[in-house]
């Protein structure tokens, strides 16, 4: 808890055209931690992890990494930083086999020549450490099941051997049996020292699997909250603005005006704390 | 996840030994990974058709021409294999063929320059007029098909204006060019040494690559598997040099496109360079976001696809005997594309393979060739060329269909 954040967000806002997706998002995500990120439909979720993940830049604010700040502006200044982040749509190469999907974008290889046979063999290895069961690494990903798709999509994450490894609802297309599946494979990903952030809709994931939760409505952060102190019904509150809770009336109190400079984050380093929920839009 | 405790029966991996891969083989078909059986179901039906008809299809002669002919639209083709595997199209190659003729002819017969030269500046000229297509496609958005429409009257047009107030340019004796369509090694080892070269090449990249798994503790394939390809090229290789060897010997056209043949395979299947092009065709947003540079592939595909055209044309123009106004306009451009897709790459991108673009012109070219031989007018061959291209694409969106509800893309 006491570390210091791997990555840090600090008043981070984007903006579509007339659409105001982000407004002053801070969030910390540590090594060994799961940090479940949860909103509702439009809720800025998605838009905030592609900003994280270079694939829309952030207009304002700051990104902190290990401390110091970084500028990410594109897929590849994420991925050299040691940031992986699977997709809610996968982005997987349906004609390309599970080595191919695995190793996309880093290839192994002398020259420019593909080693297929290292690639081959490192991504049995990596599957197996990860108790990823699959019929062959050699047939195209199309032929795979949903979870299967799933598992691969994470496992690619782990390829580049990231630091910060971001999930886009890892469950939302699954069954019973596969979504205890990926959430064993990201309670893994957590005791190898990563640090997970997990997209959900799904409360009882998120209370089955993060350590912190932080909330996100209608584009700005609504609360900070330890899985482990808190009740479903808190975080259901949080996300969809429900005042009536301790929570937010709590963190009323601490109410930072709407307009607040965006540039400072002068929050203490707790995350225990709800901090900088806003009132109704 | 059932396959938690067993694995799914329905995605076996390949068992050991010959039986696996005739089950692993039947399963394909099934699934319409149909591959080059059609080509050469159909290549065998135009042999036998032909040969009753004509009783000279199958003489060396003949044979020997049509290695020499698929030469200029085998080329041509390969670029647009790289282009169909991105999911786009190309129909420039046939204006982009005549402008390079053209300006061949111009620099080396008129002006002047060596030939060599001049035969660069062509391919240069073909890679810049790609590379012009390509940035208008990858940086500017513009629709491929669009660009390279465009492209396909421009570039006739400027072919026009390149050969002048000459109709056509012949090409003379001592030309290179003319080698491209007129010289044979004609010492039989030629031919069979090719031949020899080619199946052991093949032989000993399977063996060291099945070794090279064997010793990572990989799966490897069974010795008859290997055995059964290398035999199948051996005799390919070893028939077709004994039949070149009873006309005139080895063709240099066929050595050329050979070369470009095994070039663009590696390319393909070897490098992270075309890994990146099945990656772009297959799912352009997951390539991007996996750090491909996505434009880039892009720009480059179609720079290649142009230079290969202008080389294409080349001997194209060797064939026809030299540069003209409108050498490349008639049905060049769909006989290339139509080989490719009749060789068994997709319209839809992310499959298919290099030798898409020999199976299919060596289908094209013994249509022709055939009907020639018959005296067939060429409104005929027209008709024919278009109905062999629509079941070419029926085949690719029918199996297309099948591997979808078979769970393969």
């Amino acid at each position: 808890m006491t570390a210091a954040p791997v990555l840090a967000l600090h008043g981070v806002s984007k903006r579509f055209g007339a659409v105001q997706a982000l407004t002053d998002v801070d969030l910390e995500i540590r090594a060994g931690h799961v940090t479940a990120l949860v909103g509702d439909n439009g809720a800025g979720k998605s838009t905030l992890i592609k900003t994280i993940a270079g694939v829309h830049p952030i207009d304002s604010g700051r990104i902190t990494w290990k401390g110091q700040e970084v500028r990410i502006v594109k897929p590849h200044d994420a991925q050299e930083l040691g940031i992986a982040t699977v997709y809610q749509d996968l982005a997987l190469c349906d004609n390309l086999d599970v080595v191919a999907n695995l190793f996309l974008g880093r290839e192994l290889r002398t020259a420019h020549i593909l080693d297929q046979v290292a690639m081959e063999r490192e991504a049995r290895e990596l599957l197996d450490t990860l108790s990823i069961r699959i019929p062959s690494v050699r047939i195209p990903v199309a032929s795979l099941s949903g979870g299967q798709r799933q598992v691969v999509a994470i496992a690619r994450a782990l390829v580049g051997s990231p630091e910060v490894v971001i999930l886009d609802e890892p469950t939302a297309a699954l069954g019973v049996e596969q979504t205890a599946q990926v959430l064993d494979l990201v309670e893994r990903l957590r005791d190898r020292g990563l640090g997970v952030v997990l997209i959900s809709h799904n409360v009882a994931d998120v209370r089955a699997v993060a350590d912190d939760v932080a909330v996100l409505r209608l584009g700005r952060n609504n609360g900070v909250f330890r899985a482990a102190e808190t009740s479903g019904e808190e975080i259901i509150a949080a996300i969809t603005g429900a005042t009536d809770n301790a929570v937010t009336r709590r963190s009323s109190r601490r109410e930072r005006p709407r307009d607040a400079e965006p540039e400072q984050n002068t929050e203490p380093e707790q995350n225990t704390d709800a901090q900088g929920a806003e009132e109704e839009a | 996840m059932s396959d938690k405790l067993a694995p799914d029966p329905r995605l076996l991996v390949r068992e050991r030994g010959l039986a696996g891969y005739v089950e692993d083989f039947r399963r394909r078909i099934a699934g319409g990974e149909l591959g080059s059986i059609p080509v050469i179901i159909g290549m065998i039906i135009i042999a036998v058709v032909f040969e009753a008809q004509t009783g000279t299809f199958l003489s060396p002669r003949n044979l020997s021409n049509i290695t020499v002919y698929i030469a200029g639209p085998g080329i041509m083709a390969v670029g647009i294999v790289l282009v169909l595997l991105l999911g786009e199209i190309d129909l420039s190659v046939g204006s982009m063929a005549g402008l390079s003729a053209a300006i061949w002819a111009v620099l080396s017969v008129s002006h002047g320059v060596n030939d060599l030269v001049a035969i660069g500046l062509a391919i240069l000229a073909g890679a810049a007029v790609g590379t012009l297509h390509g940035f208008f496609f990858a940086k500017i958005g513009v629709p491929a098909f669009v660009v390279t429409l465009a492209g396909f009257l421009g570039w006739s047009g400027l072919q026009i204006w390149v050969m002048g107030d000459e109709g056509t340019i012949n090409i003379p004796r001592d030309s290179l060019v003319r080698d491209f369509n007129n010289f044979y090694f004609s010492d039989i080892a030629a031919a069979y040494g090719l031949a020899a070269a080619l199946s052991l090449g093949y032989l000993a990249a399977l063996v060291f690559q099945e070794r090279r798994r064997g010793a990572a503790g990989l799966p490897t394939r069974p010795l008859s598997e290997i055995i059964l390809r290398v035999g199948l090229v051996a005799v390919a290789a070893f028939v077709t040099a004994y039949t070149l060897n009873q006309h005139r010997g080895l063709p240099l056209a066929l050595v050329i496109f050979l070369a470009i043949l095994l070039l663009a395979d590696f390319m393909v299947r070897r490098t992270t360079y075309g890994r990146q092009i099945f990656a772009v065709g297959g799912n352009a947003e997951a390539a991007r976001r996996a750090g491909i540079n996505v434009e880039r592939v892009r720009l480059t595909v179609f720079t290649i696809a142009s230079a290969l055209a202008a080389l294409g044309g080349l001997f194209y123009a060797a064939q026809a005997g030299g540069a003209s106004k409108s050498l490349g306009s008639g049905n060049l451009l769909m006989n290339v594309i139509a080989a490719a897709v009749i060789g068994g790459t997709s319209l839809f991108g992310g499959r298919g393979w290099v030798w898409s673009a020999l199976l299919g012109t060596l289908v094209i070219q013994s249509i022709t060739t055939g009907l020639n031989l018959m005296g067939m007018a060429s409104e005929i061959q027209y008709m024919i060329t278009g109905a062999v291209l629509l079941v070419a694409v029926v085949l690719d969106s029918v199996s297309r269909r099948t591997q979808r509800t078979a769970g393969r893309t």
